[in-house]
């Protein structure tokens, strides 16, 4: 009997869910809660204050207004599928899960529902290759070019020779984590350095036999790939046991604000990878600050502005904002469906000038969207936190990864897929 | 005054055996049976599949599992999490290596391996009781998600250790991968639901569930009156190490579609199921699934009405809901310690009285 009740109840509520028109509709799945909300907080906010500013300030997007809905899901990949499912008969554009766990269940569903994902500097990294993977984007740059970025960065630094030199991965154990390991094993064999791999559990906040580990293997370099509440902890224990700060290289999701604050002075000097530009006064904060925070419409507490991982959620916001823009001008109409979305990431190319005309200049890399490649050129730059000064800055030009390394992988394990789940490549 | 059984007499043990000895219930049990066979899967939308139903039936599968072992033998697992994982790193290696073989035959083969790993991680059960054996199978649930993220062999040396269920059909319908229709999942779980909850019902009332019961109330006098504890303890683990690899490997094949061991069979998924089985009630089929509902339909609902209908930012809705979870667990902990399968037997009795209880 009880089962029956709560099976009417959730499908009054299921079936009441409002349709709609002559709306760009949306979703946004955010972690605003969970050990994972510190990087997720400010994600969502970024987001959501986007839109906000287009429809305050343009009306929407061609003159059609935006509708994001947020759904929760604390970073777990049960509540992912119920926030899909429950987004899914509403034509969402663009579904940015802004999670590899839930990235990866996503991947075929959006492809047999015939929606668009993008996946920004995460989720799967073989979803590079298109001709394998039609409906998901992951541009600009992916894990593996991120870990490549990396080693190249140290080659530079250490007079293009990292032979002998130990470099430990500090991973968060998990699909996102273990992404890059078979990119620094290739990379290992390629540059003759040693490398080892260092596994935290989920969530992470328990890192002390790894930093002891790391205290006695003494490794030349530590790559971190954390997320959440891991960063903070990870960075604290480094300043505990006194390891260089300069030597540990986060990924572009270890390298925000609230991960470096918690451990102070003893952060200065952590460097991480990032695919945008650090600095928080982008002409488009005029904007921002004027339709949306002075308006007192800012997502959350509206005290992210300007942080990292608030311009990451701006720039996924602006991808999708130059996709919507090249869905309408392509197929001359303001009504937009998913479809006409993946074709326009598909021929999507950002330039300079077009990020300039949203008021991020020198922000992003330039790429350009091909139906073999969806996933950009490789792109990010290496940024480095001042304690003193309470800001990151970037300390390289934007650094192309090795594709002549990663290029292969992505081939091998996209055909990989293609076998198991049956699929025939076209483009 | 309607449900009572006076009038019904019962002419023989079979009849006065029965699971549902007064006729109301069972024409309930029937009714809701045949709705859900017959009616549900002609309504049911994906989002009722795939954020409500399905997850209930493999919890409430789950929940049946841990409830043989702990609620019926007594003894308590902590591993749960762990054998969820074998079924569906189980059910994977065989999807994949023997793709032409039905779902079906997988799914209860993974079922199987499961079994055997249950019953070896259920030997320690032989020699430490209560708390210790929880701390026993508690190792059990870290080794083993230790050993999927060790071993790339178990998830085919994918990159990132994450495993995918490629799509396989049954009678020509599409029942894992991402095509499924939202009525090909739930009847297929539904049945697998059905068949292991009858299972459960008819073993935990016959010899082997009366020798389990034994062991639970008092092992050194159900050994000397002739139970064998060996037996009946590991045939226990093996039970119920069944349900929970069936459990799992349609966890993973039909409901999630993709999934890595730390986040989908950690620790928490051991107690969500621990909790299921207390709160619905330990020993008992019924409390399984009430625990079930309890905790994978509450949460959505109240998400529905908190986000959906009353319109709260989803993050002051998301820290209520763990609120009021939390809140309705203590109270109905205290109000009745022996799980709502205990309410629901109060008010059935209840019932009968009523409107004369005097």
């Amino acid at each position: 009997m009880k089962v029956r009740f709560a099976t009417l109840v959730a499908a009054a509520i299921a079936t009441g869910m409002p349709a709609f028109a002559q709306e760009l509709f949306f979703p946004s799945m955010v972690y605003r809660t969970g050990p994972f909300a510190a990087s997720g907080i400010p994600l969502a906010d970024g987001y959501a204050d986007y839109f906000t500013m287009l429809n305050e300030r343009d009306g929407g997007i061609g003159g059609v207004k935006i509708k994001l809905t947020e759904c929760e899901t604390s970073y777990n990949t049960e509540k992912g599928v119920e926030c899909y499912e429950g987004f899914k008969g509403q034509k969402p554009l663009l579904i940015q899960p802004n999670s590899t766990g839930i990235a990866y269940q996503l991947i075929p569903k959006v492809e047999a529902d015939g929606l668009t994902m993008l996946t920004p500097g995460l989720g799967r990294t073989s979803v590079k290759n298109g001709a394998v993977f039609r409906n998901t984007f992951n541009f600009p740059s992916n894990y593996w070019d991120g870990a490549s970025i990396i080693i190249k960065h140290l080659l530079a630094e250490n007079g293009d020779d990292l032979k002998g030199k130990k470099i430990t991965l500090l991973y968060h154990n998990s699909a996102y984590g273990k992404e890059p390991i078979r990119t620094l094993e290739e990379l290992s064999k390629k540059h003759g350095f040693e490398f080892n791999t260092l596994p935290v559990d989920s969530p992470g906040q328990e890192q002390k036999s790894q930093w002891l580990q790391i205290r006695r293997d003494r490794p030349d370099f530590v790559i971190m790939w954390g997320w959440g509440v891991m960063n903070s902890a990870a960075i604290q224990e480094a300043a505990n046991v006194r390891y260089p700060m300069e030597n540990i290289y986060g990924s572009w999701w270890s390298g925000s604000e609230n991960d470096v604050r918690p451990a102070g002075d003893g952060a200065n000097g952590y460097k991480s990878l990032n695919m945008h530009g650090a600095n928080g006064d982008y002409p488009i904060f005029a904007d921002v600050a004027k339709y949306v925070k002075d308006a007192g419409k800012a997502a959350g507490a509206g005290d992210q502005i300007g942080s990292i991982m608030y311009l990451r959620g701006v720039y996924e916001g602006a991808l999708a904002h130059l996709a919507v823009l090249k869905a309408q001008a392509d197929n001359n109409t303001k009504e937009v469906t998913p479809a006409m979305m993946r074709d326009a990431l598909e021929g999507m190319e950002v330039t300079e000038e077009i990020m300039a005309g949203l008021g991020l200049p020198n922000f992003a890399p330039p790429f350009k969207a091909t139906c073999e490649n969806h996933g950009g050129d490789g792109y990010a730059l290496i940024q480095q936190w001042d304690a003193k000064a309470g800001k990151w800055s970037a300390i390289t030009d934007w650094i192309q990864s090795d594709l002549e390394v990663i290029d292969p992988l992505v081939k091998a394990d996209s055909e990989a897929y293609a076998k198991e789940a049956g699929i025939t490549p076209k483009c | 005054m309607l449900y009572r059984e006076a009038g019904q007499f019962k002419t023989s043990y079979r009849a006065d055996n029965q699971t549902f000895p007064i006729r109301i219930d069972r024409i309930g049990y029937f009714v809701l049976l045949a709705v859900a066979f017959l009616v549900v899967p002609f309504f049911v939308t994906d989002y009722m599949a795939n954020a409500v139903l399905v997850p209930f039936l493999i919890y409430a599968i789950a929940a049946l599992g841990l409830n043989i072992l702990t609620g019926y033998c007594g003894q308590v697992s902590l591993g749960t999490g762990g054998f969820m994982a074998v079924g569906a790193y189980a059910v994977y290696k065989l999807m994949t290596t023997f793709p032409e073989v039905n779902l079906a035959i997988h799914v209860l083969l993974a079922g199987g391996i499961t079994a055997l790993v249950g019953t070896a991680f259920g030997l320690p059960s032989l020699r430490i009781k209560g708390f210790y054996l929880a701390v026993a199978t508690l190792a059990a649930q870290f080794f083993l998600v230790w050993l999927f993220n060790k071993v790339p062999w178990f998830y085919n040396y994918s990159a990132s250790g994450m495993i995918t269920a490629p799509e396989r059909t049954l009678f020509g319908v599409s029942i894992a991968g991402p095509a499924t229709a939202a009525w090909a999942k739930y009847l297929f779980c539904l049945v697998f639901t059905v068949g292991l909850a009858w299972l459960a019902r008819n073993l935990t009332r016959g010899a082997t569930g009366r020798k389990w019961m034994a062991i639970r109330d008092m092992d050194i006098a159900a050994e000397i009156i002739g139970v064998n504890p060996l037996r009946a303890k590991l045939s226990a683990f093996a039970v119920s190490s069944f349900f929970i690899g069936v459990a799992g490997a349609l966890f993973f094949a039909v409901y999630l579609g993709a999934a890595e061991v730390g986040e989908a069979f950690g620790i928490n998924k051991s107690f969500l199921v621990l909790f299921m089985v207390i709160i619905g009630g330990l020993g008992s089929i019924f409390g399984s699934f009430a625990g079930a509902a309890f905790l994978v339909v509450l949460p959505v609902v109240l998400k529905n009405v908190l986000v959906g209908q009353l319109g709260w930012p989803t993050d002051l809705a998301a820290h209520i809901e763990l609120m009021i979870v939390g809140a309705l667990i203590v109270t109905f902990l205290i109000l009745e310690p022996h799980g709502l399968a205990q309410l629901w037997r109060v008010t059935k009795e209840k019932l009968r009285l009523w409107p004369f209880p005097h």
